[in-house]
């Protein structure tokens, strides 16, 4: 907990209703992704590191990939009782910390994991309200679910609510 | 080995063993550089789950100081070497001989010195490594990095989270004479690196 605050970790996700707050912390290259339903003021919040499970072999975390982490976010929203034509998206993230060349395919991580969110949310049909992503920073971010507002918090690159 | 959660006792050892003298070797040029007595406990090997990585610097958003390397050849992966702000600060005093005015901020002339620092260790680092194992390992020039851990972090955490849920941190700290400051080396070797740097030292 951080100041009653439910924390996501790295390859973590978690869901609350209103007045849950939900928060992951320094998000470097990995995305954090945030969806909300407005009626049920239910919230749920990813923190995922790679695009797509379906690459990997060692892929038992579901909360690791955007895909798989997408998919075990939105039920676990629908049994709180979300509605999964109302929800909205929200991302931040997929930095690149380290500016050494860009061209190398492992080191445009942020890039793809950015791409690889916005296809998903596209492809399950969830508009996407707001992002803050790519650049060279890290980003802490908090959902909160009483109106679905989305903090971003940097060191140095001033802070924003979506 | 497919999966870092095979490494049995006799792995972890070696692995130390190369953190005990990749580190050693550094701090040593360290040492020479500062004019200044070093010390440096015995490194450990740590598999950590992706949520506890910045535990040992701080927590997820205490803001340190990383430089990056990227390594080729025999060895692909990425080595870092990794500063709180506080011994980042200590450190370029030392260097800078008192010239740097004190004072919170730290600028361009504070970041090109540990960027160089941090260069010059693990260019110590990886020369021994390459000795121990007779690989041949090319270093990227260094990138550097100041920001909350977590995100620093989370450079090596995916380059692990291919291929596994923890990541293999090899840490070497260090104190330079009576001032207290601490660095950490992290090796992060991709999984047929690690084999290959195993087999190397005898260990399959």
């Amino acid at each position: 907990m951080s100041g009653g605050m439910i924390v996501v970790g790295m390859a973590d996700l978690n869901v609350t209703r209103a007045p849950g707050v939900l928060t992951t912390l320094g998000l470097g290259s990995c995305v954090g992704i945030a969806l909300y339903d407005s009626v049920t003021k239910i919230a749920g919040l990813a923190h995922i590191m790679l695009p797509d499970s379906k690459q990997i072999q060692n892929n038992t975390n579901v909360a690791k990939f955007a895909d798989t982490a997408m998919v075990k976010m939105i039920q676990d929203m629908i049994k709180l009782g979300a509605g999964k034509d109302r929800l909205k998206a929200k991302i931040a993230g997929g930095a690149q910390m380290f500016a050494y060349n860009s061209t190398n395919e492992n080191m445009r991580i942020g890039d793809r994991n950015v791409e690889a969110t916005k296809k998903l949310l596209s492809l399950l049909h969830i508009p996407l309200l707001a992002s803050e992503t790519g650049e060279n920073f890290g980003r802490t971010v908090e959902l909160y679910a009483d109106d679905g507002r989305f903090y971003i918090k940097t060191i140095g690159h001033g802070n924003k609510v979506l | 080995m497919k999966d870092i959660n095979n490494l049995g006792d006799t792995h972890f050892d070696i692995l130390k063993e190369i953190g005990s003298i990749g580190s050693g070797n550094a701090v040593t040029s360290l040492g020479k550089m500062l004019e200044k007595k070093v010390e440096m406990p015995v490194p450990s090997v740590k598999l950590l789950e992706f949520k506890d990585i910045a535990g040992f610097i701080g927590g997820p958003s205490n803001i340190i100081v990383g430089v990056l390397v990227s390594l080729t050849g025999d060895i692909n992966g990425i080595m870092m070497f990794i500063l709180d702000m506080k011994s980042a600060n200590a450190m370029v005093d030392v260097v800078m001989g008192g010239m740097v005015p004190k004072n919170d901020t730290f600028g361009e002339l504070e970041m090109s010195a540990v960027n160089e620092i941090g260069n010059i260790l693990i260019s110590a680092y990886v020369g021994s490594l390459s000795g121990l194992t007779k690989l041949r390992i090319t270093p990227s020039i260094p990138y550097m990095s100041i920001d909350m851990a977590n995100a620093i972090l989370s450079v090596p955490a995916i380059e692990f989270g291919k291929v596994a849920d923890r990541v293999l941190f090899i840490e070497s700290g260090f104190k330079v004479d009576k001032i207290e400051m601490s660095g950490y080396f992290i090796l992060v070797p991709d999984m047929p690196s690690l084999s290959r740097i195993l087999s190397a030292l005898g260990v399959g």
